[in-house]
């Protein structure tokens, strides 16, 4: 057996007393080897960064380790003055964040940043400094590096900061590099991308690497192998075949179990549709930014470029596509939060798209949205029960009819009745969620707009309100439209898909069709690029 | 609730300010009782110096007064300036605010225009201007504080405001059918509130300081004693009677300054997140 390059043994860390819990880090020990992959997975909350940031000595001042060893090169980093720290971080090991934007510096230029880590470290003369830098960024993979040398952050992509960030961390060959939800900003293609990059380098510098990740899909396209964090300690290790084809504990099953799966969901064949509820006829709308009198040119978005659709009762559409293709923009048409240019939004014969005052504010009623952040979308200083009943209210329900059909709602969706006289922030992300579906649901609309309304959740609570979503769907005969960045969601959920790029929808029809026979390119992209498909695809036989 | 008070408590300074405050307010209560004399009257030989006789601990001023209880009238001056200019700075500042953010647009535009029209004439200035024009008298010097300082809580309600409406839960609020009114007044305003009452704090510091101003330039009400009447009518004698401008002025000193304290405490205990940063 080789020798481990980074050891750690029950290591210890420390919350400040008031925390949810004693450890963030408790008794965990794994050996990370040369050459190889290490993921740890784990749930929000899990302590799964927590391992990584002590062995940079990164950790927050009020968490400390308290027990415990992390080894590398025979010595124990823990016990490494800061001095001697400085010199093992970014030459020994180094590390990429999940956020390449606030990761880099907006004020410098590309090159400058690569540069300044020779510098920290005293190597090289600036014009060897300014050399590698372009050699590195070649290396990555960055188009015309010349120029991305001179570019200022802002000027990329999000997948090129990434690129950028790999760069600065393996200039100076590091034997460790550790990637804490190094693609969790992505879209899915420039993540596949960056996955790929990673695996890439890796082979070629031999490094250990420790990617930290809470997306089992990432964890079947890059792992070696896998250890598995809840509530701070270490419940499973091992490769990553036997970890995600035959978990032996109960939390990697659930989790694994969680993850929607790409060949379940829709049914075989198309059910007879029924008369449709939602029209959607040449949809456009335009963002103009910049353009001063005489100075710049403005600059024009189609965020929505002639989209047509229809929605059937009952039925479960879904809009997917990347950051930036109108998904949401769309979203926020249909339900008059922004104002299309043109088109038609017909909701059970009504033109919505044209309507304003009062008839809107009535016909608003049967079409409702539920938001992504289950943080920013309830108020905090209201209570539940008010967060429910306002808006019945509103449309001049007495007061105590709607708080008991608040009640209900809130029994509807699995929460408890004395929800009603607590504050949001008492509710976990998950259950927040849940009281923002309530909400939807209490006009008793008959469209649905879920705008990523579980991108923001842990897999395990994602499936959850999943389920609760479809169930409430065929209880109360709702028609869903489901904007998603997630492949995988989508796939479980609709009924149809549209798939939307640069404003238009480029491929609509039927879940299976789109998944199974996709006819547009870049459909086949996206769906290339879901992580983990391969493996399941392997598995499906 | 309790909360709240725990966080308060921890910066000393907010304690002392209180302290100091709710002092200079049982003195303005008591003063009827304690005084029941007007501080107008002559009561002893004019320049009295303090701490000579047990009665009248402050000594008197150039006319014969008692000093304590001119103090103590005072305090009742000052308080009330202070809160009552403050609340009608606030009556006007916050539906401005409220509005330009809410609605944007060319409302934005003319609510601003109109706020920055009163930012750009040197406040005291216009206060001397208003309270001339209307006579001199409590009501006027009120209603010249609350004119000239309600632009800076417009401004901040407004940035808070326009911070707030692309909130999801704004957005829900409007699909669910609230009208605009209710949205700004039950969703918007209450999430506003942290830094208006730290702000609404240290503006009756200030209408303090205007009022003992225009007090001062012999713009107060000529029926009430305040510090700044106090301090105007001594400036003359400070050489043979130093302490005739000395205690009104310790007196707005430490007014100010508690105030200034408690809204600095106010602060850390509302926003508990960047005051934890600064520590």
């Amino acid at each position: 057996m080789r020798e481990p390059v980074l050891r750690i043994k029950n290591l210890k860390i420390a919350l400040p007393a008031g925390a949810d819990r004693d450890f963030a880090v408790d008794e965990v020990s794994y050996d990370l080897y040369p050459g190889e992959i290490l993921c740890i997975v784990g749930e929000s909350g899990s302590g799964k960064s927590m391992s990584a940031n002590a062995a940079m000595g990164l950790l927050p001042d009020l968490v400390r380790p308290v027990a415990g060893e992390i080894l590398f090169d025979g010595k124990d980093i823990l016990k490494l003055t800061e001095d001697e720290m400085m010199d093992l971080r970014g030459r020994r090991i180094a590390m990429i964040f999940q956020e390449p934007m606030s990761a880099l510096n907006p004020l410098m230029r590309v090159e400058d940043q690569i540069a300044e880590v020779f510098e920290a470290h005293d190597l090289l003369t600036p014009r060897d400094r300014r050399r590698r830098a372009i050699e590195l960024l070649t290396e990555v993979g960055i188009p015309d590096p010349e120029k991305a040398a001179r570019a200022y952050p802002f000027q990329l992509s999000g997948g090129q900061r990434q690129r950028v960030m790999i760069a600065m961390a393996l200039a100076l060959e590091p034997k460790i590099l550790i990637a804490d939800e190094p693609t969790t900003a992505l879209d899915v293609t420039t993540q596949a991308q960056i996955l790929e990059l990673i695996r890439d380098l890796q082979e070629r510098h031999g490094m250990a690497v420790m990617f930290i990740t809470h997306d089992f899909g990432v964890v079947a396209e890059i792992a070696d192998r896998v250890a598995v964090m809840q509530y701070g300690k270490i419940v499973e290790t091992g490769t990553a075949d036997e970890v995600l084809d035959h978990p032996q504990h109960p939390y990697t099953q659930k989790l694994i179990a969680a993850i929607p799966k790409l060949a379940a969901g829709a049914a075989p064949e198309e059910p007879a549709r029924k008369a449709p509820i939602l029209e959607v006829e040449g949809l456009n709308k335009t963002y103009v930014t910049g353009g001063g009198l005489l100075f710049s040119k403005p600059r024009v978005v189609h965020a929505v470029n002639d989209v047509s659709l229809s929605l059937a009762e009952g039925e479960t559409l879904g809009i997917v596509g990347e950051s930036g293709s109108g998904k949401s923009s769309v979203g926020r048409c249909l339900v008059r939060l922004m104002d299309p240019d043109s088109g038609t939004v017909k909701l059970a014969g009504q033109d919505m798209a044209h309507l304003s005052g009062e008839a809107l504010r009535e016909a608003r009623k049967s079409i409702q949205m539920i938001f992504q952040d289950p943080y920013a979308s309830l108020n905090p200083r209201a209570k539940v029960g008010r967060i429910i009943a306002e808006g019945p209210m509103a449309h001049g329900v007495p007061r105590a009819e709607a708080y008991s059909r608040a009640v209900k709602l809130l029994d509807l969706v699995d929460l408890d009745a004395l929800a009603i006289d607590r504050y949001p922030h008492e509710f976990s992300g998950g259950q927040r969620q849940r009281i923002g579906i309530a909400r939807a649901l209490a006009l008793e609309p008959r469209v649905i707009i879920a705008d990523e309304a579980v991108s923001a959740l842990d897999v395990s609570i994602q499936a959850q309100v999943l389920d609760l979503l479809a169930e409430l769907k065929d209880r109360l005969n709702l028609a869903l439209i489901f904007i998603t960045h997630d492949l995988r969601v989508a796939a479980q959920i609709c009924d149809r898909i549209a798939v939307m790029q640069k404003g238009r929808i480029v491929e609509m029809g039927p879940a299976r069709a789109i998944f199974d026979n996709p006819q547009n390119a870049y459909t086949r992209t996206l769906i290339e690029a879901i992580p983990g498909r391969e493996k399941e695809l392997a598995a499906a036989g | 609730m309790a909360d709240f008070w725990k966080r308060f408590c921890r910066n000393r300074g907010a304690v002392i300010g209180i302290t100091i405050l709710a002092v200079v307010v049982l003195v303005a209560v008591l003063a009827p009782l304690v005084f029941p004399q007007s501080p107008w009257r002559m009561v002893q030989r004019p320049f009295l110096p303090p701490f000579s006789m047990e009665q009248y601990p402050l000594g008197t001023d150039a006319l014969g007064r008692n000093v304590m209880s001119g103090l103590a009238y005072g305090a009742q001056v000052s308080l009330l300036v202070g809160l009552v200019s403050t609340v009608a700075a606030l009556l006007i500042g916050i539906p401005i605010g409220a509005l330009a953010g809410y609605f944007g647009g060319w409302i934005d535009d003319a609510l601003m225009r109109f706020t920055e029209f009163f930012q750009t004439v040197p406040s005291f200035a216009l206060a001397i201007v208003l309270v001339a024009i209307f006579e001199p008298s409590i009501q006027s010097i009120i209603a010249a504080i609350a004119i000239v300082s309600w632009p800076p809580v417009a401004r901040l309600v407004r940035g808070e405001v326009l911070s707030l409406r692309s909130r999801e839960y704004i957005e829900a609020a409007i699909l669910s059918g609230q009208t605009s009114a209710a949205i700004i007044l039950r969703q918007v305003l209450p999430n506003t509130l942290s830094p208006i009452i730290v702000l609404a704090s240290l503006m009756v510091a200030t209408a303090i300081l205007l009022e003992s101003s225009l007090s001062f330039l012999g713009l107060g009400d000529p029926n009430m004693m305040s510090w700044g009447y106090m301090i105007g009518a001594a400036r003359t004698v400070i050489r043979q009677a130093w302490w005739l401008s000395f205690f009104p002025g310790v007196a707005i000193l430490l007014t100010v300054l508690a105030l200034n304290l408690i809204g600095e405490g106010l602060n850390d205990a509302l926003n508990p997140r960047l005051a934890r940063r600064g520590k």
